[in-house]
């Protein structure tokens, strides 16, 4: 005889098998709105649409503009010279507003309401992070060209940007060469900052480097003068600099009043470039380390070209810088892969990539299929009081990209 | 050693920052029991002032002093707009008082957008504020950057210009008369109408001044004022509610505290050790560290 208790169970049991069912119903109707795994592509008039997601306000705006419009340019270039597959390019923009929700719904704007067939954009890991599950969730494609943290490699995802095996590697091999013993680390509170220095952390203990001190400020902070006086009295060979956005205002003004120069304690920067530079203020930079795969100085004719056509377009003023370099290639990368696979579905651009190149301003660029990353060489580069990076070492050849590490020993057990 | 000293010192410039912003809003919060949201804008009016004018005069000293004057009437004068159209209708009405400059922040922030375009701006430091003094040589030695100092300088000045105002002058006399009794206020003679927008006119103007000092430490953007509006807020209340001593040792010892445990810990735990000093401190001393009875909130 069923007692009350095993009716109360029962009629859980029933109500959790009927929520589960009602919501998988729920999925199924959502899924059926937005084609299960492969985004719809309007391919019906006589342009074809891309999406450009950048922060066009915000702590981030400084940077990201300059991304968007070396994408803007890209285009015009295409469609001058007759478009994709006989298609003039439409850009659609959206700002992101340095915030990732708002990311992630414009991404989902461009993909659903649009029907995109690419998004060109993105520039913090967190924005990146933010928009992932929708263009998984949509198979839909995003190329993101901005450097970054690695440990990350999504179908949908082409990164023009460098990994950690291109850039941070290279400045800590760099930094070593120069008898760097001992490093501080200081960088902005989020994911790449935090990711950059645990796989820092690891190659510094590999390579008998000492790690003095760590310090994270958050996003669009101002207030450094703790942290420039904790950097001062460390008496660290170099910093490490992982900071984003307009905070390096703030903090290589303290830097400066602190009394450090790039003699006495330089520091390498991974996250600021020729427009950044003339934002901050050369008097603050002058002498200071960055690394990067490109800069504006970088001898090619395709960067002859590229400076002359950007400057053309947004004034002589403008600097050119990694970011906007990688924006660019990346626009270039997706017109070769289309054209590779005679149609713009993500399915075909994505088996149609590997070992596609371009002959980008940085010099040639290779998609590597596998990672959907490119081979990219890299560039130390020291700023110089006109506000441009001169070169002063670079690896010589692309280097492989390899997201994971997996072919650095020390590198072991970061990628879990 | 020299360590204590210069995490004094970056304290010391906290507090001299937090206390520029918090006077003007100590002044129409505490003395005019309004809650002025858009306390920051008008923080943020006085940096884009700075702005400006540097735009058009190349000498970045000049353009800088020129500024402190400027934005003080250029923040001023979008306070007293403010009053006439908004405030003086919920002067019995402080929450209220509120919601509506919430609104207005939002507005003024928009507005900033518009004309200067969504990016955060920098401007040039004159050279005589790149420097530092640096004090006992040696290893680690003191340093004291001319920014930092030259805030400081600002701060104090003006607190003291403030409370010569409030002490020794007739509208000083007239503010508090209205303040302590309204009603009695006005039956001896006070325009009380006209000395509300006059205290508005001066809370809001050292909000301008506090602007062209944030110039000097980061980059000047629409929102720069949200960043700061709720620090500044916060010493309001701990320094007692309408007393400018209170606020000064509260913005001090804010900003010390901040200094010193950042320096022990990290930036996100400094904020937390701060808040929760404060709560701690507002439980054993609710009426924050001197206060005076208002026509409003005491």
């Amino acid at each position: 005889m069923p007692t009350a208790r095993g009716y109360r169970l029962a009629s859980c049991v029933l109500a959790l098998a009927t929520a589960a069912a009602l919501s998988g119903c729920g999925a199924r109707t959502g899924d059926e709105d937005t084609a299960p795994g492969a985004a719809t592509i309007d391919t019906s008039g006589d342009t074809i649409k891309v999406g450009l997601l950048n922060s066009l306000s915000g702590t981030m705006a400084i940077s990201e503009v300059t991304v968007r419009d070396a994408i803007l340019l890209a285009i015009e270039e295409i469609n001058a010279d007759g478009g994709v597959l006989g298609k003039q390019i439409e850009p659609i923009g959206e700002d992101g507003a340095s915030d990732w929700p708002t990311f992630a719904e414009k991404a989902g704007k461009l993909i659903q309401q649009d029907q995109v067939a690419a998004v060109f954009g993105c520039w913090t890991s967190a924005s990146r992070k933010a928009v992932l599950p929708v263009f998984e969730q949509h198979g839909a494609l995003l190329f993101y060209p901005v450097q970054y943290e690695g440990l990350e490699q999504s179908p949908n995802i082409f990164y023009t940007g460098a990994t950690t095996n291109q850039q941070i590697v290279p400045a800590l091999d760099y930094l070593r060469e120069q008898g760097v013993a001992s490093l501080y680390l200081v960088g902005s509170d989020y994911v790449f900052p935090r990711t950059a220095n645990m796989i820092i952390e690891a190659y510094a203990e590999a390579h008998g480097i000492e790690i003095l001190g760590e310090d994270y400020a958050p996003l669009g902070s101002t207030e450094f003068a703790t942290i420039a006086n904790k950097v001062e009295a460390s008496g660290a060979d170099a910093v490490f600099n992982t900071l984003n956005g307009d905070s390096n205002v703030s903090f290589f003004k303290e830097y400066d009043a602190a009394g450090l120069t790039a003699d006495t304690m330089p520091v390498l920067s991974v996250s600021i470039a020729e427009e950044e530079v003339k934002g901050i203020g050369t008097q603050y930079l002058t002498g200071q380390l960055t690394s990067w795969n490109y800069y504006q100085t970088t001898e090619s004719p395709a960067n002859e070209a590229f400076v002359a056509a950007y400057q053309a377009k947004y004034g002589a003023d403008r600097p050119t810088s990694d970011p906007m370099e990688a924006a660019y290639t990346s626009v270039h990368l997706w017109k070769e892969m289309v054209e590779e696979a005679g149609s713009f579905e993500v399915a075909d651009v994505r088996a149609a990539a590997d070992g596609i190149t371009f002959d980008a301003p940085e010099g040639t660029v290779t998609v590597d299929g596998e990672t959907q990353h490119l081979h990219k060489t890299n560039r130390i580069g020291r700023i110089e009081a006109d506000g441009t990076i001169a070169e002063i070492w670079s690896s010589d050849q692309p280097i492989k990209p390899d997201p994971y590490l997996k072919e650095y020993d020390w590198a072991e057990g970061l990628a879990r | 050693m020299t360590v204590i000293l210069s995490q004094s010192f970056t304290g010391i410039s906290i507090g001299a920052v937090l206390l520029l912003i918090a006077l003007g809003l100590s002044l129409t919060f505490g003395q005019m029991g309004v809650i002025n949201m858009a306390h920051g804008e008008f923080i943020m009016a006085g940096a884009y002032t700075t702005y400006v004018l540097q735009q058009h005069l190349t000498d970045a000293g000049t353009s800088l002093l020129l500024a402190l004057p400027a934005a003080f009437a250029v923040a001023g004068a979008l306070g007293v707009l403010l009053e006439w159209a908004l405030i003086r209708r919920l002067y019995t009405r402080p929450l209220d008082t509120l919601l509506v400059t919430w609104g207005v922040s939002l507005l003024l922030q928009q507005l900033a957008r518009d004309i200067f375009g969504a990016p955060n701006v920098q401007t040039r430091a004159p050279e005589w504020l790149t420097g530092r003094i640096t004090l006992f040589g040696g290893e680690h030695p003191l340093t004291l950057s001319h920014a930092r100092l030259f805030i400081l300088t600002l701060a104090l000045t003006a607190v003291v210009a403030l409370t010569l105002t409030l002490r020794r002058t007739p509208l000083g006399r007239r503010i508090r008369a209205v303040v302590q009794h309204r009603e009695l206020a006005e039956a001896s003679g006070i325009a009380t109408a006209r000395v509300d927008r006059l205290t508005f006119f001066i809370g809001s103007g050292l909000a301008g001044v506090a602007g062209v000092a944030l110039t000097l430490i980061g980059p000047i953007g629409p929102t720069m004022g949200t960043n700061i509006i709720i620090d500044a807020f916060l010493v309001v209340v701990v320094g007692g509610i309408g007393r400018l001593r209170g606020a000064v040792i509260a913005a001090f010892a804010l900003g010390v505290l901040q200094a010193v445990v950042e320096y022990s810990t990290t930036v996100s735990l400094a904020k937390v050790a701060v808040l929760i000093a404060i709560v701690a401190f507002l439980q054993w001393r609710p009426q924050g560290i001197s206060t005076v009875r208002t026509r409003s909130l005491a």
